[in-house]
């Protein structure tokens, strides 16, 4: 592959999450460095999407820092996040059911979008441009992920495999420097497992894009990944290559298991 | 087999992103208005005219706003009538109060009145959802009422806030006749169900829709929830304003505070139920439905029964009849007329050979 893994961009130092006495996150500290595939795997509860929530500003930890791209970085709101050029899809689907597939992923592209509502109303000059240029952004990504045929459907009639490629387009319309996927193979039989790693790979490859990847298809996050960092009850147990971690007797024991 | 989409291939995105795609639902649309617009009140009497459509346009309006807020951004709300009240009196305080101000500017700055007064309404939006939030509605739909007849400054210091509209004249004309008032309520009401449609198909309906779907994946996108849902209270109190504005100048004529109650929220959320929730036609469909259908009523329940059973009846058949349509609704098609619409369309698509 010819893509470079870069520098730092998100890095993570010590930190520590408490829902009221529960502590999610106690004293992590991980990087991810740009292009690569970064996943985080564990057993349920191990704090995984809180993670998840902390790098995309839902969450604010009580303790650590975060430097994005070499700065430290303030509490920030979801919003913000996106801004800078996080995007990420989520566990349970998190589609806008009511709308077809068309306008889920165009509202991926919101924060690029500049006509205010009374441009809108109009629909004339300005706003129709605007909206057709970024209707052709969207229809590429749409090529990408080879859901052409489903565009004008509306997305609560989709199957759970397809819905969950649109919210990843949707994420992807965004052009963000940094895509987090919360378990995106999820419930996903082998075939549309394969059709997801290509599209997850085609995507570091073709864009450069930064993953941070939850999975638990211990096959496909060690074949897809670049480094790998293990949770265990919201403490960090293991970091490194696929194969290091694999071989790291704290994660056989917390999660992978042995065979006997 | 005449309504067929074969042939009409899309060649930009403009084309394949207007509202009607289809020609044949063109050329419909466009029938439809011209039979409106110039036909109906070259034809019909006055009692139509006055009695059925200026109120179906005026209702629809306040039926599109509502969606906007209820359909399209989620947020319930049952202060319609207030937002109606404010366009109304605020109308009224502009042309008594500035001398030589124009009909339509007054109708513009009636609605900004109420957008105004949307937005402070619309504020306990950002921490209270569903039902909590239509109670907050609700005191906005108390509050103003009591408001307006309160402080008798507001109706010019007439007895029980009552108040007289004055004359439409725009550009040295006088609309007093029936049908150049429907004709001005026609055009007002089309222009700006065109705006509403408009907005809810570009990025400002998509956010509304968003943060209706699903309010913590529209914040990760990047919308912000403040903004949205203000500007949803503040377009749909903008519409209602203006429906209000319009009930008393080209409809009622005189109009008092209580005239806004809640049960007039209420119809106007029927209309949007049994229209459709989330779709600017549905409005349409609603406002109509509800007018005519008492109306209906009135004279077909007499004609198949006679007056056996007595004119108190006559009218708590119509309470029963909306009553059980809007539970059939809710239940059967919670997307309403305009879902019906729909349906019948993909079914005549394919008609009359279905496989």
């Amino acid at each position: 592959m010819a893509r470079q893994i870069g520098d730092v961009i998100v890095d993570l130092q010590n930190i520590s999450l408490r829902f009221g006495g529960v502590k999610a996150l106690t004293d992590i500290s991980f990087n991810v460095r740009e292009h690569e595939i970064r996943s985080i795997i564990g057993p349920n509860g191990a704090g995984k999407s809180s993670m998840l929530n902390v790098i995309n500003g839902v969450y604010h930890p009580q303790e650590g820092q975060i430097f994005f791209k070499g700065a430290l970085r303030k509490k920030m709101e979801p919003h913000e996040a996106a801004e800078q050029g996080i995007a990420r899809t989520f566990q349970n689907i998190a589609l806008f059911k009511g709308m077809t597939v068309l306008d889920n992923i165009m509202t991926g592209r919101n924060l690029k979008m500049k006509c205010n509502f009374l441009q809108h109303a109009l629909y004339w000059g300005a706003a129709q441009k605007e909206e057709i240029a970024h209707r052709i952004k969207v229809e590429e990504v749409i090529e990408f992920l080879e859901i052409q045929d489903i565009r004008k459907t509306p997305v609560g009639r989709l199957p759970y495999g397809l819905q969950k490629r649109v919210e990843l387009a949707r994420a992807l319309a965004a052009e963000p420097h940094i895509l987090l996927l919360d378990e995106p193979m999820a419930g996903m039989n082998v075939e549309e497992k394969q059709d997801m790693c290509r599209f997850i790979l085609d995507v570091n490859d073709h864009y450069g894009t930064t993953i941070v990847l939850i999975e638990h298809d211990m096959g496909v996050v060690m074949d897809i990944s670049d480094r790998v960092v293990v949770l265990d009850y919201g403490k960090k147990i293991g970091d490194g290559e696929p194969d290091e971690v694999k071989n790291n007797p704290d994660v056989i024991k917390a999660y992978l298991g042995t065979t006997h | 087999m005449l309504y067929r989409e074969a042939g009409q291939f899309k060649a930009t995105y403009a084309e394949d992103s207007q509202i009607f795609p289809i020609r044949q639902d063109r050329i419909g649309f466009w029938v439809l208005m011209l039979v409106f617009g110039v036909a109906v009140p070259l034809l019909t009497n006055e009692y139509w005219l006055k009695a059925i459509l200026i109120p179906v346009l005026i209702f629809s309006l306040a039926a599109i706003g509502l969606n906007i807020l209820t359909g399209y951004a989620g947020q319930l709300s049952l202060g319609s009538a207030a937002f109606m009240a404010v366009g109304a009196f605020a109308a009224y305080n502009f042309i008594l109060r500035i001398e030589g101000m124009p009909f339509l500017v007054a109708l513009v700055l009636a609605g900004v009145t109420a957008a105004l007064v949307g937005i402070l309404f619309g504020l306990p939006s950002l921490r209270i959802k569903g039902f909590y939030l239509a109670v907050a509605t609700l005191a906005a739909q108390f509050f103003i009422v009591w408001a307006l007849v309160k402080f008798p400054w507001f109706s010019n210091n007439s007895s029980s806030g009552v108040v007289t509209a004055q004359d439409v004249t725009i550009l040295g004309y006088t609309f007093s006749t029936p049908e150049a008032k429907y004709v001005l309520t026609f055009l007002i009401v089309a222009f700006m169900a065109l705006l509403a449609k408009n907005m809810v198909r570009s990025s400002t309906g998509r956010a509304w829709m968003a943060v209706r779907d699903m309010d913590v994946a529209a914040q990760v996108i990047g919308f912000r929830l403040m903004r949205t849902k203000l500007l949803a209270f503040a377009v749909s109190s903008f519409y209602c304003g203006v429906a209000g504005a319009l009930y008393a100048y080209t409809y009622i004529g005189t109009v008092e505070p209580e005239g806004f109650n809640l049960d007039l929220s209420f119809k106007i959320l029927f209309m949007i139920i049994i229209g459709g929730v989330g779709s600017i036609m549905g409005s349409f469909l609603g406002a109509a439905f509800i007018v005519l259908l008492p109306i209906f009523l009135d004279n077909f329940v007499p004609m198949i029964f006679g007056d056996a059973l007595g004119a108190g009846f006559v009218s708590n058949f119509q309470l029963i009849v909306f009553g059980g349509l809007i539970i059939f609704f809710l239940i059967v098609e919670p997307h309403g007329l305009a879902r019906l619409w729909q349906i019948a369309k993909e079914k005549l698509r394919l008609w009359p050979f279905p496989h």
